[in-house]
């Protein structure tokens, strides 16, 4: 695995591989010193050509831990203002030898493309593409969900993935990538998904992911739930009436205070509410949810450097030349050599 | 031993005729016995002793050393001195290996600061583990002294560091290989732990 694209196609294998060594990097953010120098040298483009800050600075905070040079790119201002393609960007970053390109785009595919058309000889990350997908975002879910999950079974994470997890992932999932690539991967790691939209905000095809689909947010929370995701509404994506108001959007499908109270009377003490950010306070999510005991938003910010390290550790170190069906992931640990 | 997938039959029985024992069970257990007692004699005392294990073997030989000082000092707790230290991200080889997955670093809740820090490990050989395990122990803070203890010296070095207990030193070739089995890590009885080499293949 050379480039980290979608969710999809990660085996479990690697995916519990980043999970683990995300764990273990989560320990240098409580150090003193929180750098560690394995991919010292190398450099990291940032390259973002649409508006976002905590997956930025989550990632340029990831490379700088682990010592890389971290140059940031955003569309606006740049030459790609001025009409410069994809490609052209693409070869001045090679130009400039870059070692791993971290890449947002508003176009589905587009870190494909970077990736598989040969511009570019860097590892490709995605951070985000159109409607498609957000590995990152997906396993620093799947990371904060391990880890709740293994401390309610009283057992180590390391190693463990997320069977018999029953999680709950609401709102807009037309527009989110979010959802799609966290789809995959929970199915990946073996828990049962359910998808709870207005039939309005649920692609075609649906029927199809490996998932349940529900259109009743408090049916669904009947059947039992350990983690309920909410997802954000985009609003710059709603150019067409998917629902008629915000107020019927926020009482039927919003994680409200009645919801909230709701897990306490179904006897769901354990259940975490997610949120990938940045929240809509009441349209989504009320503050009461946001800010209870159950919350993970802060949680999963954190785990976000934590797993995106992790990305970047694995797709960087490692042998330089290796040829791209090579196995950048080791199927065992290596043992330490003697020396 | 600088290949890591060299390594991954460790401690089994080697198929080739060409391996022969080096150090049995009881002459670890000898061998460890000494060093703990070095290591009192050296520190005139139990006091802010903190044994740190490299990964893998070297932390059961910690927890065993720490086992012999507490034996020897009653006032000192196993548990609360012994560590763990990864040093594979501070590795100067990482470009020219397959990815290394990182292991867990664990400190006693002490942490490190003024205390006189053993490190553990298996076999000593090019210097460079060591090195690494320096520069971590650095971004962890400010021991008082650092001192090495280390089941096998098999020579070669490649930079200036040296032991200050060794279980054994053993002259060898670099085309052979030194297996360090230890039943905590690589499972069967505490009898059967041993050093071997084995001809280069």
């Amino acid at each position: 695995m050379r480039h980290l694209l979608s969710t999809e196609q990660l085996s479990r294998e690697n995916a519990i591989l980043i999970l683990d060594t995300a764990q273990e990097m989560s320990a240098v953010g409580e150090r003193e010193i929180k750098k560690l120098p394995a991919l010292r040298g190398r450099t990291v483009v940032n390259l973002f050509f649409e508006d976002s800050t905590r997956t930025r600075i989550s990632f340029e905070a990831a490379a700088k831990r682990l010592s890389a040079d971290v140059i940031n790119f955003s569309a606006k201002g740049s030459s790609v203002s001025k009409g410069e393609s994809l490609k052209d960007t693409a070869q001045t970053l090679e130009a400039m030898s870059a070692d791993a390109v971290v890449i947002r785009h508003w176009a589905s595919g587009a870190p494909a493309q970077l990736a598989n058309s040969g511009w570019i000889d860097a590892a490709v990350i995605n951070a985000g593409d159109g409607t498609h997908a957000h590995p990152t975002q997906a396993l620093l879910d799947a990371f904060t969900m391990r880890a709740h999950w293994s401390k309610l079974q009283g057992s180590s994470s390391v190693g463990a993935d997320l069977a018999g997890m029953r999680v709950i992932i609401a709102g807009d999932v037309l527009h989110s990538r979010v959802a799609r690539s966290n789809v995959w991967l929970l199915r990946t790691l073996g828990a049962h998904v359910t998808l709870v939209a207005p039939p309005t905000l649920l692609p075609v095809g649906v029927e199809h992911w490996p998932c349940e689909v529900s259109y009743d947010l408090d049916a669904a929370l009947e059947k039992g739930v350990d983690a309920v995701m909410m997802l954000r509404v985009q609003a710059e994506r709603m150019n067409a009436s998917f629902f008629p108001s915000a107020r019927e959007y926020a009482r039927r499908w919003g994680f409200d205070d009645a919801r909230l109270a709701k897990l306490d009377a179904l006897n769901l003490k354990d259940t975490i509410i997610m949120h990938p950010g940045p929240m809509n306070r009441g349209l989504e999510i009320s503050s009461a949810a946001a800010d209870s005991p159950r919350s993970t938003v802060l949680a999963q910010v954190r785990n976000g450097v934590s797993v995106r390290m992790a990305a970047l550790y694995l797709l960087l170190s490692g042998e330089m030349r290796e040829p791209a069906a090579a196995h950048h992931f080791p199927a065992a640990p290596p043992v330490k050599d003697h020396s | 031993m600088n290949n890591p997938s060299a390594a991954s039959g460790d401690g089994q029985p080697a198929p080739s005729s060409v391996s022969r024992v080096v150090l049995s069970a009881a002459d670890i257990e000898r061998a460890l016995t000494r060093i703990a007692y070095e290591i009192l004699e050296a520190n005139k005392g139990g006091e802010n002793l903190l044994l740190l294990g490299i990964p893998r073997r070297g932390f059961p030989l910690a927890q065993r050393l720490a086992a012999k000082l507490a034996a020897s000092d009653p006032a000192i707790d196993p548990a609360a001195i012994v560590g763990q230290l990864d040093v594979t991200m501070f590795r100067d080889d990482l470009a020219q290996h397959p990815t290394m997955a990182p292991r867990r670093t664990e400190l006693p809740a002490s942490g490190v600061d003024g205390k006189t820090i053993v490190l553990v490990d298996d076999v000593l050989y090019s210097g460079r583990t060591i090195r690494a395990a320096l520069d971590a122990l650095v971004d962890l803070g400010r021991p008082r002294a650092v001192r090495l203890a280390v089941l096998v010296d098999r020579g070669h070095r490649e930079l200036p560091i040296r032991a200050d207990h060794v279980g054994k030193n053993l002259p060898t070739s670099s085309s052979e290989k030194v297996r360090v089995r230890l039943h905590e890590i690589d499972g069967g009885t505490a009898a059967g732990d041993q050093v071997v080499i084995e001809a280069g293949a």
